[in-house]
């Protein structure tokens, strides 16, 4: 067993810090926040000049051949620094699943442009009735003398607010449910039918509900297996989920810091609040919970590859279980430890507690990860 | 033991019920439905409307032009209240200044300030916390100097809520720094309007503004508006703590927001079906209905205890304000984790009563997706308000088991 960085992996770590610190300090990250575009693309450049757009791709397509330990370590200062560039739908999520699934012809063409910083894709795969279930999909795929016609909707697509492009999961056969008869198709933003209606979320970022009429793509927009793509979405899901919650560890670790330095530095009763036990042992729980979580983290990074469907279930499912559980206890205790401090917006801590509850809310929160967990310990699984 | 309303007081929940129905506008009903922002006219046009009805202060005795109601009735009415959409009356005016005048205010305050409460012209708020005093209240440093027949003022307030709204603030301040911190801190009335005030707004991390900075430059208050003694100001302020602490277990509005949870877990759905059926989920909300259940019943038990001894609150009122105001935040954590992936979304407009969703989106977003979320994020203020958790928690283990 290895638990430490490599070199090349502690010298990205170092990069990324002084980038946050120079660059993205959190007055900056609230200008973007409540920009139009919701992040910075200056940011965005100059991710793709330190290489991070091209992070998970081959060396062949101009990537760097990372793995999903590196995109751990890039994500965990996502968290710190609260970043909001669509980092996780266009490269952890999308890059990685056009990088399995596509054909060659289509990886030549989108790796490149995503690298560069000139292509943005969204995953569009959850739908309101179906809530954290892949499977439902009611959005309908027809097939047509030129290619495919999708109508349906999709909601919540994250990052959708600059997306260019969306992989949309619809139906071409079997009933809204069934994991065989889901196909993934890449729909460009300005395509004729496809209506995009993008807001703010509540951690800063912009999503998106999509309206798909009779929308008309070629038979190269296929992306993956026809009606057999349900397991390619969901591989991009778990490594999505793997990076989220590296992402929440880094919000964690950055809570604790902040609560910690606010123990020893608040003075109530003519001393610092921090020499309460009630509150010491609240920091211990706290300090624990960062622990737990980065264990998870990992064992969610180095299974999120796996091929074996079981084991890649229950690292992934566990992890997102046990760190939206650990989230809300290091969000709400932080909150609760600053006081008034902690529910204003001009503190950092409120943000970092938005952030941390909306990540447990994204594909699946702890109920439902804890449920596919525990299907897992069924002699039948 | 009976947990059965009488006759009489069903009949009286039936009269308050249709009072509710008949009289509160239907604009500031829809905005409470939909959890959308209620303004400082709706809450005033409603109080106008009670006192009307001689319903201004429920929990003032007649003497003062209250309705003199037993707890009980008080309890149904509350219940009412919360459950036909009526908002909250202003608690700083009649649950938290009015009780400490009636006890330690003179004639003159009394016969001046709480008609003017009661009819709603004056809105009052509070002065309480300041940025190095919040737990440890006792330590605050806002002076008033006694000068020939004023106080001059002069400091900070902070977490000062719906001051923007205020005719008047009730204040402690510092008269003496001799002997311990709470011998010398003073109950003082002061005009918003004074020369001297000024009002900061803090946005909260839902967004909104609700709470205040407010600052005290040189600012001239009447000695006649001092409450009670000089250097007593403590005893009143605690007093005022305790009747603040009563009103928080807040068990009507958690069954109007249960009665919404389940309403959503029904319409919410997973994988097809409705959310309610997913046991794992209904567990959740039935851990919380059991803790309400219990709650009600406590409730009621400490206040009517209270009140058959004919004595003050005591510190059992911080077991009401615990539970409560976990139950509170936990209902508002639930409905959210109901929306899942609708609880993302940020629309600031979605609070305005007229705001229309784009029709691209969802028919649950809709009708109450929008200011859930901010709910949750808003409702951590209610372990930390009014003496967080931690001292309530003091307060039991030392004032109730003496540890």
């Amino acid at each position: 067993m290895e638990f430490n960085y490599t070199e090349e992996q502690l010298a990205l770590q170092d990069t990324l810090q002084r980038f946050v610190s120079r660059d993205y300090n959190f007055d900056k990250r609230r200008a973007f926040a409540s920009s139009s575009l919701g992040y910075s693309a200056e940011a965005w450049k100059q991710y793709a000049e330190l290489g991070l757009l091209a992070l998970p791709f081959p060396e062949e397509l101009g990537g760097l051949g990372g793995n999903a330990v590196d995109i751990m370590l890039v994500m965990e200062q996502f968290g710190q620094g609260l970043l909001l560039e669509p980092y996780l739908s266009t490269v952890v999520i999308c890059g990685a699943l056009i990088r399995d699934a596509a054909v060659d012809s289509v990886k030549q063409k989108l790796l490149p442009d995503i690298a560069a910083g000139r292509l943005k894709i969204s995953l569009a795969a959850y739908e309101a009735a179906g809530r954290y279930d892949l499977s439902y999909v009611s959005c309908t795929a027809r097939q047509a003398s030129t290619g495919w016609q999708l109508s349906g909707r999709k909601t919540v697509v994250l990052d959708g607010g600059s997306a260019d492009y969306f992989l949309v999961s619809a139906r071409s056969g079997g009933n809204t449910g069934d994991r065989d008869g889901i196909s993934l198709f890449l729909v460009a933003r300005d395509a004729p039918g496809l209506t995009v209606a993008a807001y703010p979320t509540q951690s800063g970022a912009r999503a998106a509900d999509l309206l798909l009429e009779n929308v008309s793509v070629g038979v190269d927009a296929l992306v993956g297996a026809a009606l057999h793509a349900l397991e390619v979405i969901e591989r991009a899901v778990d490594r999505g989920i793997a990076a989220l919650n590296a992402e929440a560890v880094g919000i964690i670790n950055a809570l604790n810091d902040t609560t910690l330095n606010y123990l020893k530095t608040r003075k109530q009763f003519g001393v610092a609040i921090g020499t309460f036990q009630a509150l010491k042992h609240k920091m211990a729980d706290m300090l624990i919970a960062a622990e737990q979580s980065r264990s998870m983290a990992i064992i969610a990074a180095v299974h999120a590859d796996s091929q074996d469907g079981l084991e890649r279930r229950r690292a992934v499912s566990a992890a997102k279980a046990y760190i939206g559980q650990a989230g809300r206890l290091v969000g709400q205790t932080a909150v609760q430890m600053h006081g008034g401090m902690g529910v204003v917006d001009e503190h950092i801590v409120s943000h970092y507690f938005k952030r941390l509850t909306m990540i447990d809310l994204c594909f699946g929160d702890a109920d439902f990860h804890l449920a596919k967990f525990s299907d897992t310990l069924l002699p039948s699984a | 033991m009976d947990l059965k309303y009488s006759p009489e007081e069903e009949k009286f929940r039936a009269e308050v019920r249709e009072f509710f129905d008949a009289e509160l506008p239907a604009d500031i009903r829809s905005k409470l439905q939909l959890g959308r922002r209620i303004a400082k006219d709706d809450m005033v046009r409603w109080q106008k409307i009670l006192f009307r009805k001689g319903w201004g202060a429920v929990n003032w005795p007649q003497a003062f032009g209250g309705t003199g109601w037993n707890i009980v009735q008080q309890h149904i009415f509350e219940e009412e209240r919360a459950d036909a959409c009526a908002p909250p009356q202003n608690p700083f005016s009649l649950k938290m200044l009015a009780p400490v005048m009636q006890t330690f205010g003179n004639a003159a305050q009394q016969e001046y300030f709480l008609p003017r409460i009661l009819s709603g012209e004056d809105w009052w708020c509070q002065g309480y916390s300041e940025p190095g005093s919040g737990s440890d209240l006792a330590s605050l440093r806002t002076s008033a100097v006694r000068q020939g027949d004023h106080y001059v003022v002069d400091g900070q307030k902070t977490w000062n809520t719906l001051g923007q709204h205020a005719d008047w603030i009730f204040c402690l301040v510092r008269t003496s720094t001799e002997g311990r911190a709470q011998q010398g801190i003073s109950f003082l009335l002061i005009d918003m309007k004074s020369p001297g005030i000024t009002v900061r707004p803090i946005i909260m991390l839902d967004g909104e503004h609700e709470i205040n900075d407010i600052f005290f430059d040189n600012v001239q208050v009447p000695v006649e508006n001092l409450i009670g003694e000089e250097n007593k100001g403590w005893t009143y302020a605690k007093f005022l703590l305790t009747h603040e602490r009563s009103g928080n277990a807040g068990i009507g509005v958690c069954k109007r927001a249960l009665k919404k949870l389940k309403q959503i877990a029904a319409e919410q759905l997973s994988n097809g079906r409705p959310l309610i059926e997913d046991s794992r989920f209904r567990d959740r909300i039935a851990q919380l209905e059991m803790e309400l259940m219990a709650l009600e019943i406590t409730n009621l038990r400490v206040l009517s205890t209270t009140a058959n001894q004919q004595r003050g609150l005591g510190p059992e009122v911080s077991v009401l304000k615990i539970k409560g105001s976990e139950i509170i935040q936990q209902l508002a954590e639930l409905k959210m984790h109901a929306l899942g992936h609708d609880a993302l979304p940020y629309v600031r407009e979605a609070l305005d009563l007229d705001w229309k969703a784009d029709p691209l989106l969802g028919a649950h977003y809709h009708a109450y997706a929008p200011p859930i979320t901010g709910q949750y994020f808003n409702q951590r203020k209610t372990t930390i308000y009014a003496g967080s958790t931690e001292i309530q928690k003091n307060i039991i283990s030392q004032m109730i088991l003496g540890l």
